[in-house]
């Protein structure tokens, strides 16, 4: 699938800042099954001061900084980008009981290494609440693709999609408690349960198509950026992507931006401005399969 | 006072002292060989030791006791959420250390120096360490203080670490061991010198004589490795990150800045422009390009480290990373400190250096691995079990660590269930024994355990460690209450050599004429503090004066006859004095804020007027609690007004007119003139009560003068020329604008700045207009005025010299 993305984030300040930096992730990256045809990642006004370069986990990174008074920042990533997500294939993964001596079988600390996302996170600290329920989740003698399956479907249904009930900085435990969040908190959960059971796991912030195809429903979280899980089944088969929001596999409708640990490591804008007083976000994506009209 | 007793015999004296000291079994003693004889390097100290009569020797501790307090060293005591300052806790009795046996451990401190160094660039680079399967996977990747965004940063120097400390004990046999590796940001090497200075003092004559290696040399060599590292002046200064003054080695920040002649830096001080890390100073941005961190790394950067961080620099990795900038040792070194890490390092030295440790580190399993596990449950007895990434040392016991197979606080489960369960976060070390030295506890020496901590510095001649200096002494015998936060002490360590020491300070001889040294540059926060300093001792000062004027009415007339006391009730009330209150909180805030700004400027600032302004905010909080309404306030105000007095007696007769002398200065002249209007404003108005020019005069200290100059009567006129337009009398508004005025020109001199005018163009103005002005032509609404432009000069101050 040919897609034609953009994304816009608008930052407005109360009080004018008189200076601002900012960490930015939201170029689309390239890898297997998804290359960034063509596209930038741009700031109105533009930056006194930028730097382009790749973070520990491979994803495009741009540092901005605004050496001016402004009350207003406007980020904008517009692109295309060629998404062939392979065929859902038989599952080969490892049996869940044999996962942690494949992990600890992988003898490396690059950034694709499992070791990484076992481990409490900044935004995952280990919940035994969460490990509770994700052993409740699985049963038997299964492969950890069913286990990453029976929790993110298991999570999809307990779970309200409910865009007030929480804020970007809502703890995961308390998204899990409520059982109501949208796909940040949902991902997280995930994660946390994942890690329980010794299956790595991690974030992963993109683009899920704004209209779906004709006769199928419209997925949630298509109008702003969107928010999965990659887990890791083994030495052989790597990383997989679920959306547990939609209770699917991430497929040929999600454009992955960037991958980490947690939010934190992909936030799209991570910014330290002097200024006092409030600011509001305004945050918009389209994503339209190329040769298709734009949605109304 | 019988300094020595003379008629001694000293062998039998020595062996008098020692008459009760007893090493342990099994323990390896300082002071005593095996066979209870004296090891040959204590015998000087133990001679002079036996010579004194007990007041001679309480004289001696004493005389060390007051260069601490004199100096005003403390350490910040943890207590809960709060912490207190605490004075130091010196022992007297320093450690003897042979020279010789020193170098050798200072050979196996270089080579483990040198070998972290490695560790360390494999960490941030290759990873072949985990890759060969010399160190696990997990032991990096869970590692808090492996700092992703730091991996393939190449440090600008090729070196990652420049200064370490190791904390050594020794063992039964006699040889040291390595407790813990301090790699992160290590602190002790100003209290070192501390110690020192302090233990020179008490055993002066024998200190002179005895050969003791000087740790001045070691600061030397490393001012000179960082004046290196930094190149010229005008590429960059050398700055010392400090996390501020609330964290617990903040006096010895302050102390080494000063010492070394460095900068005392906070976050809020840097800025990154483009790449490069700049100092906000009285003079706009200055380059920094040499950084000794003492603040965490994690907490540098709150873009790519921890987001949550209120201290950090946004572009703080960015500026390492682009090499605009040398880090004290590179962020992310904190990675080295885990315990597990001690598990794997024989291993790891073959695997990089091919060679054996010179010096060993505490025997360590690491229990994510079954065999090392096993190990461990067999042996329960004779382990501490702790967290496999943790950096405390493995004495400093937490509820989470089981000692011998029993947990501190209960059994919270059984210890086998832990170790199998969450093995691979656990590591098992040996419950080693320490040597004890001797401690003079209740007239008496007594044997306690002790650990050593020895800095090592970068130089380019390699490492160069310094010679002693610090050493933890327990409480009692048990080891587990070595820290200072649980009360046990501090003591110099002596490095005696057979050879002649040469005494060395840190100036070295410069030869050729003399150049007068310019003071440093001011960092703008600094130059901030310093400013509200003298405006909140000057705002406690005029309401210490408005609450002794109120309380003398008061106690004259009563609450509620005369209009005039209403009046000035009303007015303590307006700006937040309680008049119901003998000393308001309201007061106490003025002084506490006062000690605050100078808080944050100690390295600046003397010991004398520390000591003064600390003095004041006590004895105003000692006074609250105790002095009654009325005639008992009035005399504590008039105590009050003597201390300020005094404090300001320093700043203005003892301190260098450096220019954060002339902030300190302005804000004071900023803030009486402001206060002076005020008072005006409320009290010379022509319709206030009667009484309202005598209590402005009063306030204004100015009651003489006026009488003198007029004496017929006073009224409205003769109140404003005096305490507004009398350019001679230090109490009048335009007095202080004028002094306003000249301290700003020589700093607009001085700074050359770039937003020049901008504060000078109001204060001109202001000066000006009360120089041509009339009495009449001071109203009230004028004067209300006045303090609104004194307001905006404020600002441009702040806005010129301070953002």
């Amino acid at each position: 699938m040919l897609y034609d993305i953009r994304l816009e984030i608008t930052y407005g300040y109360a009080n004018p800042a008189q200076a601002s930096r900012s960490l930015l992730r939201m170029l689309p990256r390239s890898m297997p099954g998804q290359q960034l045809l063509s596209g930038s990642v741009d700031t109105d006004p533009a930056p006194s001061w930028r730097r382009d370069r790749p973070d520990f986990w491979g994803n495009p990174m741009t540092e901005v900084a605004h050496d001016m008074k402004h009350d207003r920042i406007r980020f904008l990533f517009s692109g295309r980008v060629n998404r062939t997500a392979p065929a859902r294939s038989l599952d080969v993964s490892v049996p869940l009981r044999r996962l942690p001596a494949e992990v600890a079988g992988t003898f490396s600390i690059a950034p694709g290494a499992p070791h990484h996302f076992l481990g409490p996170s900044p935004r995952v600290p280990a919940e035994p609440e969460i490990a509770a329920f994700a052993r409740d989740c699985v049963s038997g003698d299964v492969s950890t693709l069913d286990a990453i399956r029976a929790v993110a479907h298991r999570l999809y249904e307990e779970f309200d999609f409910d865009p007030t009930a929480t804020e970007v900085t809502t703890k995961t435990i308390t998204a899990f408690r409520n059982r109501r969040g949208v796909c940040q908190d949902i991902s997280h959960v995930t994660i946390a349960a994942l890690r329980a059971l010794g299956i790595p796991a991690g974030y992963v912030s993109g683009f899920l198509r704004t209209t779906p195809p004709p006769g199928r429903p419209r997925l949630e979280g298509a109008d702003a950026m969107h928010a999965w899980v990659m887990a890791w089944t083994g030495p052989e088969t790597g990383w997989i992507q679920v959306d547990p929001t939609n209770d699917i596999d991430a497929g040929n409708d999600h454009v992955t931006v960037a991958t980490g640990r947690d939010y934190s490591d992909v936030a799209p804008i991570r910014g330290a401005l002097r200024s006092s007083g409030g600011h509001s976000t305004l945050h918009s994506v389209d994503m339209i399969p190329v040769g298709e009209a734009p949605g109304p | 006072m019988t300094e020595e007793r003379g008629d001694l015999d000293i062998p039998d004296a020595v062996a008098d002292l020692l008459k009760g000291y007893a090493p342990h079994k099994g323990v390896a003693d300082e002071l005593m060989r095996r066979d209870g004889t004296l090891r040959e390097v204590w015998k000087p100290l133990m001679e002079l030791l036996a010579r004194q009569s007990p007041d001679a020797l309480a004289a001696r501790f004493a005389s060390g006791d007051q260069y601490l307090h004199d100096t005003g060293v403390y350490f910040r005591q943890l207590q809960g959420q709060s912490s207190a300052e605490r004075d130091w806790p010196l022992s007297h009795i320093p450690v003897m250390i042979d020279a010789k046996e020193w170098e050798t451990l200072s050979e196996g401190i270089a080579q483990r120096a040198d070998l972290l160094e490695k560790i360390m660039a494999d960490l941030y680079g290759e990873g072949t360490l985990v890759k060969n399967r010399v160190l696990p996977a997990d032991l990096v990747a869970r590692n808090p203080e492996w700092l992703r965004p730091l991996v393939g940063t190449k440090p600008r120097s090729g070196h990652f670490l420049h200064f370490l400390a190791f904390e050594i004990g020794r063992s039964p046999d006699g040889s040291w061991f390595v407790l813990g590796d301090r790699t992160q940001a290590p602190s002790g090497a100003g209290f070192a010198l501390e110690n020192r200075m302090a233990s020179g003092r008490v055993f002066k004559e024998l200190y002179q004589d005895a050969n003791v290696e000087r740790l001045a040399t070691f600061f030397r060599r490393f001012r000179d490795a960082l004046h290196g590292l930094r190149g010229s002046e005008e590429e960059g200064r050398v700055g010392i990150l400090t996390p501020g003054q609330h964290t617990d080695t903040y006096y010895e920040h302050a102390y080494i800045a000063r010492y070394l002649g460095y900068m005392l830096l906070e976050t809020g001080d840097l800025k990154v422009e483009n790449d490069q890390l700049m100092v906000r100073t009285i003079k706009g941005p200055v380059p920094v390009s040499v950084l000794w961190r003492r603040l965490d790394s994690r907490f540098a950067d709150p873009l790519e480290l921890d987001e949550s961080s209120a201290l950090g620099t946004p572009g703080m990795v960015s500026a390492v990373r682009s090499g605009a900038i040398d880090m004290v040792n590179c962020l992310g070194s904190g990675v080295l400190e885990a315990r597990a890490l001690m598990a794997f390092m024989p291993r790891i030295s073959q695997a990089l250096t091919g060679e054996r440790l010179k010096l060993p580190n505490i025997a360590t399993w690491w229990c994510g691995q079954k065999a090392e596990r096993a190990y461990v449950t067999q042996n329960l007895d004779r382990m501490l079990i702790g967290p496999a990434l943790a950096t405390k040392l493995p004495f400093d016991i937490e509820a989470t660590t089981a000692r011998g197979g029993k947990f501190r606080e209960g059994a919270r489960q059984s210890v086998n269930e832990w170790l199998e369960r969450e093995g691979a976060s656990l590591v098992g070390q040996e419950a080693v024994t320490l040597s004890t030295t001797p401690a003079m506890i209740d007239g008496h020496l007594v044997p306690r355990p002790m650990v050593v901590r020895v800095f090592a510095a970068r130089t380019p001649e390699g490492w160069t460690v310094m010679p002693g200096g610090y050493a933890r002494i327990g409480r009692t015998e048990d080891p587990t209450a070595l820290g200072m936060q649980s009360g046990g002490s501090v003591a110099d360590v002596w490095v005696v050599s057979d050879e002649e020491v040469k005494p060395e300070t840190l100036a070295a001889e410069t030869p050729g004429p003399f150049i007068r040294r310019q003071p440093g540059l001011l960092p703008a926060r600094a130059a901030d503090n310093l400013y509200w300093l003298g405006r909140y001792v000057e705002r406690a000062e005029s309401s210490v004066r408005l609450l002794r004027a109120y309380h003398k009415r008061l106690q004259h007339y009563g609450s509620d006859t005369l209009p005039l006391v209403e009046t000035i009730a009303a007015h303590l009330s307006k700006i937040a004095l309680n008049p119901g209150d003998p000393l308001p909180p309201g007061l106490l805030h003025h002084f506490a804020l006062a000690r605050d700004c100078a808080a944050n400027v100690r390295d600046r600032f003397s010991t004398d007027g520390w000591n003064a302004l600390s003095d004041l905010a006590a004895t105003a909080q000692d006074l609250a609690d105790q002095v009654h309404r009325g005639e008992d306030t009035v005399r504590a105000m008039s105590v009050l007004l003597r201390k300020l007095g005094g404090f300001s007696g320093l700043v203005h007769d003892n301190m260098f007119r450096f220019n954060g002398w002339r902030f300190l200065t302005m804000g004071r002249a900023v803030e009486r003139a402001d206060q002076i209007a005020s008072l005006l404003a409320a009290f010379a108005d022509p319709a206030g009560p009667p009484g309202g020019y005598e209590l402005a005069v009063e306030v204004g200290d100015s009651v003489m003068t006026h009488r003198r100059r007029y004496s017929v009567e006073s009224n409205r006129n003769t109140v404003i020329d005096l305490l507004a337009l009398d350019p001679d009398n230090p109490r009048a508004i335009l007095f202080q604008v004028e002094a306003l005025h000249d301290e700003e020109q020589r700093l607009a001199r001085d700074t050359r700045h770039v937003r020049r005018g901008m504060a000078s163009r109001p204060i001109l103005q202001l000066r000006t207009a009360l120089e041509v002005a009339t009495p009449e032509e001071i109203t009230t609404q004028r004067l209300i005025g006045i303090r609104g432009e004194i307001a905006a000069i404020s600002d441009a101050i702040s806005t010129q010299y301070f953002s």
